[in-house]
């Protein structure tokens, strides 16, 4: 053990959720995020190995590398990863899936596995690093790209943008968070609320290119991100049978939302008081915030009670990976009796 | 070679025909006809003799034709034959059209309300009175429209000695006790036999007696059978997108697997099934399963398998055992989605980009689509790779007999894959680290781990994209060509260790002709091998039951001075795979392919086999 290496509550060091070194840009916003992954995996006292790590094709998808070594990753498919996760995390369902994922990966191409990912409730965390832009193929207009920007080569783009948070809502996702790398405090909040959600938890955090997409005027840019946050709220993460120290909130200035594992999300009003347990007012607060041109942070939505998908399935407590054959292959006098009655 | 060319295979003597005829029944589609024909197969059936049925009917729901006939042989011969012997017509915009259906001195019935059928002297015609005899029973209003077909079933009944208390046992089944719907079909029936009796004089010479064909054996078709298979086999995992003519497989899978598959400790559900949004995420959930340790599988057909090439691509290169069930229908593109074809095979076995290749497994008959649906899951996690069975719609939703399906030999086997324990045993004895990729046994299959594996060595980081034997990215030029020569390796370890399925080759005395074929076209063949005999040509067959092809099959086209390959697509795609793989005996092979969406003919089969050998000779 290294001396002063901080160790958590299930005894383990902070080095032990350590991904490979991180080969993209300096200064790029992933790496932030996956730092802050790491660090909320570590604080929630998460064993690496009851964590799967998945992710498509692109940046952001290579960044599932660079955090929690010991833990089982599958950088797959782009745009495929939904589906990929889905399977795997039948195999042994204490396990919890953790998938990250671009603009690209999950708003072009990916779409369609999203949304049903999302409509399927799965049990695990979905990041979506979004720079509005195409990286690893060096700076094309992804479907969040803002309209009427320009990027040398490209020219302007006509399109409107996709806002994830909404296509996650639309699909009646049960945790939609918004987060910004510039911000790595939340970032980690959200993280460690989302580990705690039965269900899919989809945190899109706009994650500057500082490559191909870090213009000043454009909002996935640290610049215009750090002017134009707008958090919802302040965010605390109360881990179960944790009390809460109410020092930093004022007195009725909080709300509170209880996690089906016994933690607590403690909001802290900012201005309004806004409630993220209702579907239609976050609906309404994305499209203010995209007429009034905020970046607005923080959980839009979460539905606690919700049951995931593996909750639909009367499954054994021994993972299925695990059966043995005697479990999986029927008795051969069943098969006498099926014989008996084809006709 | 002369004479060949006959018609179907039945007696010569046309004064009393006993067991050897085919029936087309040609209805609407959606009117409840299949009820009705079913309830006559099974009867025969339950009769004791051989008997097949195929339908061949319209991707549509409801108002165009269907045809559905039915072929009792006395020796045997279930293949489809290209003409009828009896027609009973339902349907007026088809009636015309059947009549050229029928040969001469065959049956026409028809129900009365259509018009005569004229231009065909040579036949016999039965006018039935559907409406009436439905009218007079005393059954709901409601009910009488689906229960017309069900004159046809006393007509046919009477006619042809069919035993009533059989068509009733066979309603027993179909309404599965439900007592009203039972007694109301019956009385239909009854009253159209007691009115056949009465009013019909029989000048054809068709009948049936009982025979003892049928003890202990089963009737059911290959996508039931695959399905039982694949519980047999201990699937865990299954997910698919709704496709004709492979969505049965997963249906069957929904009422069998709550059966037979809870879990015998604590009564839980030892399976997961999950209807995907397309084919390209029911490969990625199997993909997933797959990958963290359960047997996963689909079923698709083929352009759902085009769907599913991006996914197969990663499966193959990231070693990952599933199971895909393709049955096939007529491609390309949308194709024919309700007819039958064999044009996947190519496609299938080198399906994605760059360098890949799977194991195919080619069933024949419905003891084969039970056997490769178990079978398929051992080779899968063994070889750690993706197979493919390709069955198709003539096996997949036909009725076939067949023997009983026999209980997996051998028991489950999941490869080398290693829990905790075992990774603790090989640091101790190997004195090394454990690699994902790491072939410590030279036969090309590494050890692997698999997620919910706790041993702090057990995680590995798996990825699409180039790796060494710890699966870190490399793009070392060496290291990628070590790795894509191991993924070879597999397939002939798949040989050495005799995993894969036989040819299955069946030999005369001094035969010079062989026939190569695989998967349904094998009634055919026994037909057209059985006439030739007859006739005094001797042939050998070869059925290709799996691919890479096993050398034996070079062996049996070099002992063979011509060798015909049957096939039903239209580019002989057997035929081409076999001259890449055994080019020494290209000469020796001749390509009797074609696709017209209908199972293949043993009169087909010999009058091609006529023409090429005159060209020949």
């Amino acid at each position: 053990m290294t001396a002063n290496m901080p160790i958590n509550q299930i005894g383990l060091e902070k080095n032990y959720y350590r991904g490979a070194i991180s080969t993209l840009c300096k200064g790029c916003g992933h790496n932030s995020v996956a730092n802050q992954i790491m660090l909320a995996c570590f604080e929630h006292n998460i064993p690496p190995e009851k964590i799967v790590k998945f992710s498509g094709i692109g940046c952001s998808s290579k960044s599932i590398n660079y955090f929690l070594n010991r833990s089982f990753g599958f950088n797959g498919l782009h745009g495929r990863m939904p589906s990929l996760a889905l399977g795997a995390l039948f195999a042994d369902t204490t396990l919890k899936g953790l998938g990250v994922s671009g603009d690209g990966d999950t708003a072009s191409i990916g779409m369609g596995q999203f949304k049903h990912l999302v409509r399927r409730n799965i049990p695990m965390v979905y990041i979506v690093e979004n720079n509005g832009v195409y990286g690893l193929t060096k700076g094309q207009f992804s479907a969040t790209s803002e309209k009427d920007l320009k990027i040398k080569r490209q020219g302007v783009n006509p399109y409107l943008p996709i806002d994830i948070c909404m296509e996650a809502l639309a699909a009646y996702g049960t945790f939609v968070a918004r987060s910004f790398a510039g911000d790595p405090q939340q970032v980690k909040s959200l993280v460690k609320a989302a580990l705690s959600h039965d269900g899919i938890a989809v945190i899109d955090i706009i994650s500057p290119c500082v490559s191909f997409h870090n213009l000043e005027n454009s909002i996935h840019s640290y610049t215009w991100g750090k002017d134009h946050e707008s958090p919802l709220h302040e965010l605390t993460f109360v881990p179960p049978r944790e009390e809460i120290t109410v020092e930093d909130f004022e007195k009725g200035g909080m709300r509170e939302v209880v996690m089906h594992d016994g933690s607590m999300i403690v909001l802290k009003k900012l201005g309004t008081d806004y409630d993220p347990t209702d579907r239609s007012s976050a609906f309404c607060m994305l499209a203010e915030a995209e007429k009034k041109n905020w970046l607005v942070t923080g959980l839009i939505y979460v539905d606690p009670k919700s049951p995931s998908l593996i909750h639909n399935f009367d499954l054994p407590e021994t993972p299925l990976n695990r059966l043995s054959s005697d479990r999986i292959r029927p008795a051969p006098e069943t098969l006498d009796l099926i014989n008996k009655s084809l006709l | 070679m002369t004479n060949l060319l006959m018609e179907n295979f039945i007696p010569a003597k046309r004064q009393s025909i006993i067991n050897d005829f085919a029936i087309t029944l040609s209805t609407i589609n959606g009117s409840g006809s299949a009820t009705a024909n079913m309830t006559l197969v099974r009867a025969l059936f339950l009769m004791g003799i051989p008997v097949s049925a195929k339908n061949i009917f319209p991707s549509n729901i409801q108002g165009l034709p269907t045809w559905f006939t039915i072929r009792c042989s006395s020796s045997g011969f279930l293949g489809r034959v290209e003409m009828d012997d009896i027609v009973v017509t339902m349907n007026p915009a088809m009636f015309q059209d059947e009549l050229k259906q029928v040969i001469s001195g065959g049956v026409i019935l028809y129900a009365d309300d259509l018009k005569k059928p004229e231009g065909r002297d040579d036949v016999i015609l039965y006018p039935m009175p559907v409406k009436k005899i439905v009218q007079e029973t005393d059954i709901s209003q409601q009910l009488k429209g689906y229960i017309a077909n069900m004159v046809y079933v006393g007509v046919l009944a009477e006619l042809l000695s069919i035993d009533l208390n059989m068509i009733f046992q066979a309603l027993e089944y179909h309404f599965n006790n439900n007592q009203k719907a039972i007694n109301s079909n019956f009385q239909v029936i009854q009253s159209a036999a007691m009115w056949t009796k009465a009013n019909l004089e029989k000048k054809d010479p068709y009948s049936v007696v009982p025979m003892n064909n049928n003890v202990n054996k089963i009737m059911t078709n290959g996508n039931t059978a695959a399905a039982l298979g694949s519980i047999y086999g201990g699937v865990q995992f299954v997910s698919w997108y709704p496709i004709t003519p492979a969505s049965s497989i997963p249906e069957e899978m929904n009422i069998y697997l709550p059966k037979l598959r809870k879990d015998p400790l604590t009564g839980k559900e030892t399976y997961v099934v999950v209807q995907a949004e397309d084919e390209l995420s029911a490969i990625g959930m199997v993909t997933g399963a797959g990958w963290a340790g359960l047997r996963s599988m689909t079923a698709t057909s083929g352009p759902g398998l085009s769907l599913m090439s991006e996914y197969l691509g990663l499966a193959y290169f990231a070693e990952v055992p599933l199971v895909i069930w393709d049955v096939q229908r007529v491609g390309p593109s949308t194709g024919l989605p309700t007819r039958t074809s064999q044009g996947d095979l190519s496609s299938a076995q080198y399906i994605s980009h760059g360098d890949t290749e799977f194991i195919l497994l080619l069933p024949g008959n419905m003891e084969e689509c039970f056997e490769f649906g178990w079978r398929s899951f051992d080779i899968a996690e063994r070889l750690q790779t993706p197979v493919i069975v390709l069955s198709d719609l003539d096996l997949g939703m036909n009725h076939w007999i067949s023997e009983p399906f026999k209980y997996p030999e051998k028991p489950i086997d999941r490869g080398k894959i290693l829990w905790e324990k075992d990774l603790d045993e090989w640091l101790l004895s190997k004195k090394h680290e454990w690699g994902r990729f790491m072939d410590v046994d030279g036969d090309g299959i590494t050890y692997r781990t698999v997620p919910g594996n706790l041993h702090p060595k057990a995680a590995y980081f798996m990825r699409g994209t180039g790796h060494n034997e710890y699966g870190g990215y490399s793009e070392d030029p060496q290291e990628w060509e070590k790795l894509l020569a191991r993924l070879k390796q597999k397939f002939i370890t798949a040989k050495s260790l005799g995993l894969l399925p036989d040819p299955q080759i069946e030999v005369n005395q001094n035969a010079e002709i062989g026939l190569i074929l695989w998967g349904s076209t094998e009634l055919a063949i026994k037909e057209a091998r059985a006439i030739l005999m007859a006739q005094g040509v001797n042939t050998d067959s070869c059925r290709v039951r799996s691919l890479p092809l096993d050398d034996s099959i070079g062996d049996f086209l070099n002992k063979h001075r011509r060798n015909y390959i049957v096939e039903l697509n239209r580019d002989g795609q057997l035929h081409q795979l076999l001259k890449i793989r055994f080019p020494e005996t290209t000469t020796q092979l001749v390509s009797l392919a074609h696709v017209d969406g209908l199972p293949v003919t043993a009169k087909w089969i010999m009058r091609e086999l006529r023409i090429a050998e005159e060209k020949i000779l």
